[in-house]
């Protein structure tokens, strides 16, 4: 993203608005301006920030006349009031960064929003995790830090010796260099992303190691890892995995729960 | 949508935060999806969400894109629940929140007699969702356990920003502007509920719970 320093009129308000707090005004020109080494290109200022079309040079002599007496002006929070912000073209890698942070942009390799598949929200259709299993979402990034491949494939490479199955329709799987090994495209370890997931299944009796790890290494990280894992519930609702992870020490009350209502037409096998 | 797994908050602080959202599975039944999707939001309205959202298109709560000044006095806060109903015309994620459990009960007993076939899921406190679906007459099928955050804790902000940032998880609010906003509101420049809707415009896919924001606004208010 890039701001065009011929419409800024220096009013700070996309300053906030940046999850990855990349923009800033320059003292130099006194316009906002993008680091875009930190910039992720998720878009949330130029989509999320209301517009209006004033024009430049009255706005920069009406604020300067009120910043000369000392008045405060009360400026709605999430408008750009010359339509500043201005997105530039991207190419590869750079490209990546807008697949893994905007979330109306669709990935290549899964064909759906968002830097996930599908996981277990439907699960009761494609029976991707059963019983005496576990799926894994393993996040970085998030929240409000982002994360630069190069941690992400500390994560991975410690993780694929384990007895782990990463799950090949992943968008962070498709830049794997190699999965045997865990590494990642070399021309992508310092692109930065607002978010990535890997996705990985497990037999239960894995999960307390694969946890270790994730969390030894989450360690060494400079971001946040935030842990999801999953199983498939018996007829009464139950599953062996919420005690196993309270015998682990873990304490957890939030989660998603697939109610169970999808199904698998006739025509298309299992 | 893990963006609705890993919402900041002790279990209290989650008492009124309920996203139920309904999708397909990509070549599996995905065929004539988009018409299931609507009757699904068009059911949840009849049961007073206080958000509904269209992953692809966005929620009621959106930016303008053609303001003017005279419009800072009448701005349109959100848009008619209808319109985003309306924009589901591909195979898409839909979601809607409530923030009273009765209200998620009486819609997932009118959405198991209407057996749209679709995947549906309840992003919550996870014995709260078991209590509503045993409710409606539904066993859960699968469930994934938010097992918060760890690596380098100390480039996270206070909680009252996170309880507010982390509602959007696709990270589309930043801690900046939930940082902004409690200062404004403890200023007096702004109420709970102007707070909350900014918020909530840039959550793209309509997830924001605002009724919770307001909550979280007022407590910090007055430092709780």
């Amino acid at each position: 993203m890039q701001i065009d320093h011929g419409k800024c009129v220096a009013c700070g308000n996309c300053i906030p608005i940046c999850p990855m707090g990349a923009i800033y005004i320059d003292p130099a020109v006194n316009r906002a301006t993008v680091n875009l080494d930190e910039c992720v290109e998720c878009f949330t200022c130029y989509r999320g920030m209301s517009k209006e079309y004033l024009n430049p040079t009255l706005v920069r002599t009406i604020r300067g006349f009120l910043k000369y007496l000392r008045i405060r002006f009360d400026p709605e929070p999430d408008v750009c009031p010359t339509d500043a912000l201005t997105p530039q073209e991207l190419t590869w890698p750079r490209i990546v960064r807008q697949a893994f942070s905007d979330p109306l942009v669709p990935h290549e390799s899964t064909g759906i929003h968002g830097r996930g598949t599908e996981e277990v929200k439907t699960n009761d259709v494609t029976g991707r995790v059963n019983e005496g299993e576990a799926g894994f979402t393993i996040e970085f990034g998030r929240p409000g830090v982002g994360v630069r491949f190069r941690d992400i494939q500390k994560m991975t490479m410690a993780l694929a010796p384990l007895p782990i199955t990463f799950e090949k329709k992943n968008p962070v799987f498709s830049l794997m260099a190699d999965s045997a090994t865990g590494t990642i495209r070399e021309d992508l370890l310092n692109e930065k992303v607002l978010s990535a997931i890997v996705e990985l299944k497990t037999k239960l009796e894995h999960v307390p190691q694969v946890l270790r790890v994730v969390e030894e290494v989450s360690q060494d990280l400079e971001t946040i890892v935030s842990i999801g894992v999953a199983t498939r519930c018996d007829g009464q609702g139950d599953n062996a995995l919420e005690p196993l992870l309270k015998r682990e020490g873990y304490e957890f009350y939030r989660g998603k729960t697939n109610l169970g209502l999808g199904r698998r037409p006739a025509a298309v096998p299992a | 949508m893990t963006n609705t797994l890993h919402r900041f908050g002790s279990r209290d602080s989650l008492r009124d935060d309920y996203i139920i959202f309904a999708m397909a599975a990509r070549g599996i039944n995905d065929q004539g999806a988009p018409p299931k999707l609507q009757t699904f939001l068009r059911l949840a309205l009849k049961h007073h969400p206080i958000n509904v959202g269209n992953a692809v298109k966005g929620g009621i709560f959106r930016a303008s894109k053609a303001l003017t000044p005279l419009a800072h006095w009448r701005r349109r806060e959100f848009i008619a629940p209808e319109e985003v109903v309306e924009s589901i015309d591909t195979c898409t994620t839909v979601s809607a929140v409530f923030d009273d459990p009765a209200n998620l009960e009486a819609f997932l007993t009118e959405l198991r007699g209407a057996d749209l076939g679709i995947s549906i899921n309840i992003a919550a406190l996870t014995d709260e969702a078991r209590t509503c679906c045993q409710r409606a007459g539904i066993t859960r099928h699968s469930v994934e356990y938010s097992l918060g955050f760890h690596g380098d804790l100390n480039r996270l902000p206070d909680r009252h920003v996170l309880e507010l940032s982390t509602m959007c998880g696709h990270g589309m609010v930043a801690h900046n502007l939930a940082k902004k906003m409690l200062d404004w509101v403890k200023e007096g420049r702004r109420d709970p509920r102007q707070a909350a809707t900014y918020l909530a415009k840039f959550c793209t896919c309509g997830i924001y719970n605002t009724t919770r924001a307001i909550r979280v606004l007022e407590e910090a208010r007055v430092g709780k």
